[in-house]
C-alpha cells in the first residue's frame, strides 16, 4: 500500500520527462496508473466484505513514534476506489480538456501528486503522517486552483482555499496531539484499541474543537464554505476531482474516522448536525441564487458536504448507512456532473446557465448524461442518489434531532431538486441559444468519465443490495466501529421519507418553473449575504496587514537609536528585576583608599562626563585621551602593568587616528530637543546604576572556582614563562589570541580598502563593494508602509533636520577654518603643514569624487 | 577600592550610553570607546583589586611570591583592549567613508539610504 502512494508520485516526477517524448497523449499514458490501482483496490473487495482489514506496517521514525502504517478498511476502500477510480478519468479528461495547454505537463504533475497525497490520507494510520498528507492536499490544492497564475482572481481565490484550510489544519494539528496524549498513542489503530474512554478525558472538548476546525475548514462547513465556490477558478478537472469527489471530502474522511474514538457524545451530536444542517441550507440557498453552473454545482456541493456532516453527527446506525451511500452517490454524480459542466463550458464558451438552452439536439450524449446525474442529484428512482436520500430522510426522522433541523433539511432538499433541474434543463432544453462558436459534441476521452460514472450511479441505484454489500456497508461499518445488520433497497414501501421525497420533488418543480422570479425575490436578501462569513475573512486579511505595518512600524521603524534604547531599556529591566529579587548589595566602604587613586578616578569619572556634554570635537578628543590615560593609570595602580603598556599605546594611536579623520567630518550640532536629552539621560544613568549594582554583587558572588590557581602554579614548570599574563595569552589561550590577530588583520584589511579605493562611476571603471554611490541630497521613498499625510510629515521634517544641518555645518566650516588658523600659527608649524597638504589632498580627491557622483 | 570603581564604572556607562544614544556618528563610535573601556575596567574591578604585586614570578623561582593580583582577567583585558582598538580603527575609517558617499553623519538620515 504504501507502494501504491509512492508509485504516484514518481510517476509524477517523471511526467515532465514523459511529456516531452509524449505530449498529448501523457494523460491517458499516466491514466493507466490509477487504473491499475482501482484494480488493485478492487481485488480486496472480497476481503473487507469478510470483515478483515489490511494492515502494511513500516516504521518511519521510530524514535518520535512516526510509521508509514496503511490500513485498508471499509471506509478507506470506499475513499480508495474513488480516488483512483475518478481520478483515471479526471487525467483521460483532463488531456483533452486543456490539449495544447503550454503548461499541460505543470498540471498532470500537481494533480498526480494531489493523488497520491489524498490516496496517502486515507490509507494512514498514524496521526502525524496523517496530518503530513492532509497539509499536501491543501498545497496541491493550493497549486491547481492557482494554476491559471496569470490570473488574479485564480490566485486570490488560491490564497483564499490555502489560509482557510492550512488555518485549520493547524487547529487540527494541536487536536491531534491532544488525541494522541489522550489516546496514549499516534496510531489510530492502537488508540481504537485501547480501553481508554476518550469521551470522558478532560481535553476531549479541547480537542473535538480543534479536530472539527480542521475537519470543517477542510470540508467547506460553514461558516468556512466561501472558500469552496471561489475555488471554482481552477480549471474544470480539478473542481471535477478535488473539490467535489476527493479533497472536500476530507475532513468528512476525518470526522468519520475518528467517530469510533470520539463520536457518540451529546457535544459531538449537537454540534455536528448544527453545522451540518447550517452547511446544507447554506449551501443549497446559495446555489439556487447562482446562475453559473459550476458556481451551482460547487454550492450544491456545499449542501452535500453539510448532509454527510449532519449524518454523521446523527451517530445511529441508520445514519452511518446513509452516510456511506450518500458520499458514494454524491462522488458519482457530481464528479460527474463537474465534467459535464466542463464539456458545456468547453464548447460553448460559457457556464451561465441563462445564456445556454436548447443545446439536446447538438450534444446529444451530454444531456443524456447530464440528465441522469441530475436525477441522481435531485434523488429520483432509480438512481444510487435516490436510495441515499431515501435513508438519510428515514435516520433524520428517526435520529436525535429536533425539528427546526428537519425542516432545514427539507427545505434545502426542496432547493436540491432546483439545482438538478436548472442543470439538467436549462442549458440542454428549451429555445436554442445562437453561441459564438459552432457545438459539437464533446471527444470521446471527455466524455468517458461522465460516461462511466453515471452508468455506475445508475447501476448502483437498480442494484443497491449488491452496492451496499460490497462497498458502503463495509464503509459505514468502519464508521461505526462495530457490525451494522441492513442492506440497502430501492424500494422501502410507501412510508414517512418517501412521502416528504414526492413532495420536495413536486415544490421543488413548481419553483424551478419560477426559478427566474426566485432569483429576483432572493436579491433581496443581498445585503445580508455581503456581510456573511467571506466578507469577515476579508476583513480579517485586513486586519492582519493593518496590525502587521503598525508593528513593522513601531518596531522596525528603521532608526538606530531606537533600537539600541528597546535593546538597553529591556537588558536593563530583565537584568535589574533578576538581580535585584535575587541577591543583596553589600557595600562595603570600609576600604582603604589612598589621596592619588581617588584623584585619578575623579579625573575619570570628569572626563567622561566632559565627553558627553561637549560640543566641540577637538574637546571631545582630548577627554576621550584623558578617560584612556586614566584607565592606563588605574591598571598599573592596581598591579597590571601590561594592561597599563597597552591602554598607553593605544590610547595614543587612538587619538592620532581620532585627530586625523574626526577634522574632515562635520562638527557636533546640537539637533536633540531637551526633552530627548533627558529621555536617553535617564536611560544612561539607568544602565550605570545597573553595572555598578552588578559589580558590587559580582565581588562577593564566586560561581566556579577560579582556574587562575592552575595557571599560575603551571607557568613557570609547564610554560617556561615568567610573566604569567603573557603565558596565558600565548600557551593557554593561544587560540584566542590567533583569532584576535585575525580580527585585526581583517580590520586593517577593511580599512586599508576604504582608504584606498575610491568611488568612480567613470565607464570601464573598477567597481569593489561598498563603493555604492548615491546622489547627495536625495530622499528616498522609503515609507511604504506609512500613510499619505504621514509620508508628508516626514518629508517635512527631513527637510527642516537637513536645513538645520546645513546651517550648522556652516557654521562648523567657519570654527575649523579659525582654529587651522591658530594652529599654524604655533611652533609645530611644519607636522601642521604636512597634515594640513595631505588632508587638502584628500579633500580634492573628495571633491572630485562627489562631481562624479553628481 | 572596590566600591568607588564600582560607581566610576556606572559613570562611564552612563557616559558611553549616552553618547550612543545621539544622533551623530561620531558620538556614536565615541560612545563604544567608552563602553569599551568601562567594559575592561567592569571586569578588571569585579575580579577583585590588589596594589603593587603584578602577577610575575621571581627569576629562579617555580612559583610566584606571596598574594598576586589575578592573572586572567588581566589577558581577557589585554585582548580586549586590542580588539577594541582594531574595531574603532575600522568603524573611523567607516564612518569616514559613509560620510563621503552620502554626506550625512546623521543616524536617522542614514537609514534612508538602503534604498
Amino acid at each position: 500500500m504504501q507502494l501504491s502512494v509512492l508509485v504516484i508520485y514518481l510517476l509524477a516526477a517523471l511526467t515532465p520527462w514523459l511529456y516531452s517524448k509524449q505530449q498529448a497523449r501523457t494523460a491517458n499514458i499516466l491514466a493507466l496508473l490509477p487504473a491499475a490501482l482501482t484494480l488493485w483496490f478492487a481485488s480486496h473487495i472480497p476481503l473487507i466484505t469478510s470483515g478483515g482489514i489490511l494492515v502494511h506496517e513500516y516504521a518511519w521514525i521510530p524514535g518520535l513514534d512516526i510509521s508509514l502504517t496503511m490500513v485498508l478498511d471499509g471506509l478507506s476502500l470506499m475513499f480508495a476506489l474513488l480516488i483512483c477510480g475518478i481520478g483515471t478519468f479526471i487525467l483521460l479528461y483532463a488531456g483533452s480538456y486543456l490539449k495544447g495547454h503550454k503548461d499541460l505537463a505543470r498540471f498532470l504533475v500537481t494533480l498526480l501528486a494531489f493523488m497520491g497525497s489524498m490516496l496517502g490520507l486515507i490509507l494512514a494510520d498514524n496521526l502525524i503522517t496523517l496530518f503530513v498528507f492532509w497539509e499536501l492536499t491543501s498545497i496541491t490544492s493550493y497549486l491547481l486552483i492557482g494554476f491559471k497564475h496569470e490570473s488574479a482572481d485564480a490566485r486570490k481565490a488560491a490564497l483564499q482555499g490555502l489560509i482557510v484550510t492550512v488555518g485549520g489544519g493547524l487547529a487540527l494539528l494541536a487536536g491531534l496531539i491532544m488525541l494522541a496524549g489522550a489516546g496514549g498513542s499516534y496510531s489510530l489503530q492502537e488508540i481504537f484499541n485501547s480501553s481508554e474512554v476518550l469521551s470522558e478525558h478532560p481535553l476531549y472538548v479541547g480537542m473535538m474543537i480543534c479536530i472539527l476546525l480542521g475537519a470543517f475548514t477542510k470540508s467547506a462547513q460553514f461558516p468556512f464554505h466561501f472558500w469552496l465556490p471561489n475555488a471554482m477558478a481552477a480549471p474544470t478537472p480539478v473542481s471535477a476531482y478535488l473539490h467535489s469527489a476527493t479533497m472536500v471530502k476530507a475532513g468528512i474522511y476525518l470526522m468519520a474516522r475518528l467517530y469510533p474514538e470520539l463520536g457518540g457524545t451529546e457535544f459531538w451530536i449537537n454540534t455536528l448536525t448544527s453545522f451540518g444542517a447550517l452547511t446544507m441550507l447554506t449551501g443549497a440557498f446559495m446555489a439556487v441564487r447562482s446562475t453559473d453552473l459550476k458556481k451551482l454545482l460547487a454550492y450544491s456541493t456545499v449542501m452535500a458536504l453539510g448532509t454527510l456532516t449532519l449524518l454523521l453527527g446523527l451517530s445511529t446506525e441508520l445514519a452511518m448507512m446513509a452516510f456511506a451511500a450518500y458520499l458514494l452517490a454524491h462522488s458519482l454524480y457530481k464528479g460527474a456532473l463537474f465534467m459535464l459542466a466542463g464539456i458545456v463550458d468547453h464548447e460553448t464558451g460559457t457556464r451561465d446557465v441563462t445564456q445556454l438552452g436548447g443545446l439536446r439536439k447538438l450534444m446529444p450524449i451530454t444531456a443524456i448524461c447530464t440528465l441522469i446525474a441530475a436525477f441522481s442529484l435531485a434523488g429520483l428512482p432509480p438512481m444510487f442518489g435516490f436510495v441515499a436520500k431515501e435513508l438519510l430522510l428515514e435516520s433524520l426522522l428517526k435520529g436525535p434531532v429536533g425539528l427546526l433541523i428537519i425542516l432545514m433539511v427539507i427545505t434545502s432538499a426542496i432547493f436540491v431538486v432546483v439545482v438538478a433541474a436548472v442543470i439538467a434543463l436549462k442549458p440542454f432544453y428549451g429555445r436554442f441559444v445562437p453561441q459564438a462558436r459552432t457545438i459539437h459534441e464533446a471527444p470521446k476521452l471527455m466524455l468517458a468519465g461522465p460516461v462511466v460514472l453515471t452508468t455506475l450511479s445508475l447501476l448502483a441505484g437498480l442494484f443497491p443490495a449488491v452496492t451496499g454489500q460490497l462497498i458502503t456497508l463495509p464503509a459505514s461499518m468502519a464508521v461505526a466501529g462495530q457490525p451494522i445488520e441492513g442492506y440497502l433497497a430501492l424500494w422501502h414501501g410507501i412510508n414517512l421519507p418517501l412521502l416528504l421525497s414526492i413532495i420536495s420533488l413536486a415544490v421543488g418543480y413548481g419553483l424551478y418553473r419560477y426559478w427566474d422570479t426566485l432569483r429576483d425575490t432572493l436579491r433581496i436578501l443581498n445585503p445580508i449575504i455581503e456581510r456573511g462569513p467571506e466578507a469577515g475573512y476579508f476583513r480579517f486579511m485586513q486586519g492582519i496587514v493593518i496590525v502587521s505595518e503598525w508593528q513593522t512600524r513601531v518596531l522596525q521603524n528603521g532608526s538606530m537609536r531606537n533600537y539600541l534604547r528597546t535593546i538597553i531599556l529591556t537588558f536593563v529591566g530583565v537584568t535589574g528585576y533578576t538581580l535585584l529579587w535575587r541577591y543583596q548589595v553589600h557595600w562595603n566602604w570600609d576600604v582603604s583608599v589612598y589621596l592619588h587613586e581617588i584623584v585619578v578616578v575623579l579625573i575619570l569619572v570628569s572626563a567622561a562626563a566632559a565627553v558627553s556634554i561637549t560640543g566641540s570635537r577637538l574637546g571631545a578628543v582630548a577627554t576621550m585621551g584623558s578617560v584612556g590615560f586614566s584607565v592606563a593609570l588605574i591598571f598599573i595602580l592596581f598591579s597590571a602593568t601590561d594592561l597599563g603598556i597597552t591602554q598607553i599605546l593605544v590610547e595614543t594611536l587612538t587619538v592620532i587616528l581620532l585627530v586625523l579623520v574626526l577634522f574632515r567630518l562635520p562638527g557636533f550640532s546640537s539637533t536633540s530637543t531637551p526633552a530627548e536629552r533627558g529621555r536617553d539621560a535617564f536611560v544612561a544613568v539607568l544602565t550605570g546604576v545597573l553595572m555598578t549594582l552588578l559589580i558590587m554583587i559580582t565581588i562577593d558572588v564566586q560561581l566556579f572556582p577560579s582556574i587562575s590557581d592552575y595557571m599560575i602554579e603551571n607557568s613557570q614548570p609547564l610554560a617556561y614563562g615568567r610573566n604569567i599574563v603573557n603565558v596565558i595569552l600565548v600557551d593557554y589561550r593561544a587560540l584566542d589570541t590567533l583569532g584576535e590577530i585575525f580580527v585585526l588583520a581583517l580590520a586593517a584589511l577593511g580599512v586599508y580598502a576604504m582608504i584606498k579605493f575610491r568611488p568612480d562611476t567613470q565607464p570601464g571603471a573598477n567597481h569593489y563593494a561598498g563603493t555604492l554611490i548615491l546622489p547627495p541630497k536625495q530622499v528616498p521613498e522609503k515609507h511604504l508602509v506609512l500613510s499619505l499625510d504621514e509620508r508628508k510629515q516626514i518629508k517635512e521634517e527631513q527637510i527642516r533636520a537637513e536645513k538645520l544641518r546645513i546651517k550648522a555645518e556652516a557654521e562648523a566650516k567657519i570654527a575649523t577654518e579659525t582654529s587651522s588658523l591658530t594652529a599654524s600659527n604655533s611652533s609645530n608649524a611644519t607636522e601642521d603643514d604636512s597634515l594640513n597638504t595631505t588632508s587638502s589632498d584628500e579633500q580634492s580627491n573628495n571633491s572630485e569624487s562627489n562631481k562624479g557622483a553628481q | 577600592m572596590e566600591p568607588i570603581m564600582a560607581i566610576a564604572v556606572g559613570c562611564l556607562y552612563a557616559a558611553a550610553i549616552y553618547m550612543m544614544l545621539r544622533r551623530s556618528i561620531v558620538k556614536l563610535v565615541i560612545g563604544l570607546m567608552l563602553l569599551s573601556n568601562a567594559a575592561n575596567l567592569l571586569i578588571f574591578t569585579s575580579a577583585g583589586m590588589t596594589r603593587g604585586a603584578p602577577p610575575l614570578i621571581p627569576v629562579g623561582a617555580m612559583q610566584p611570591e606571596g598574594i598576586i593580583a589575578d592573572p586572567l582577567p588581566q589577558a581577557l583585558i589585554l585582548t580586549a583592549i586590542v580588539i577594541a582598538f582594531g574595531v574603532l580603527a575600522f568603524a573611523v575609517v567607516l564612518i569616514h567613508r559613509a560620510y563621503n558617499i552620502i554626506h550625512t553623519d546623521n543616524l536617522d538620515q542614514m537609514k534612508d539610504t538602503d534604498t
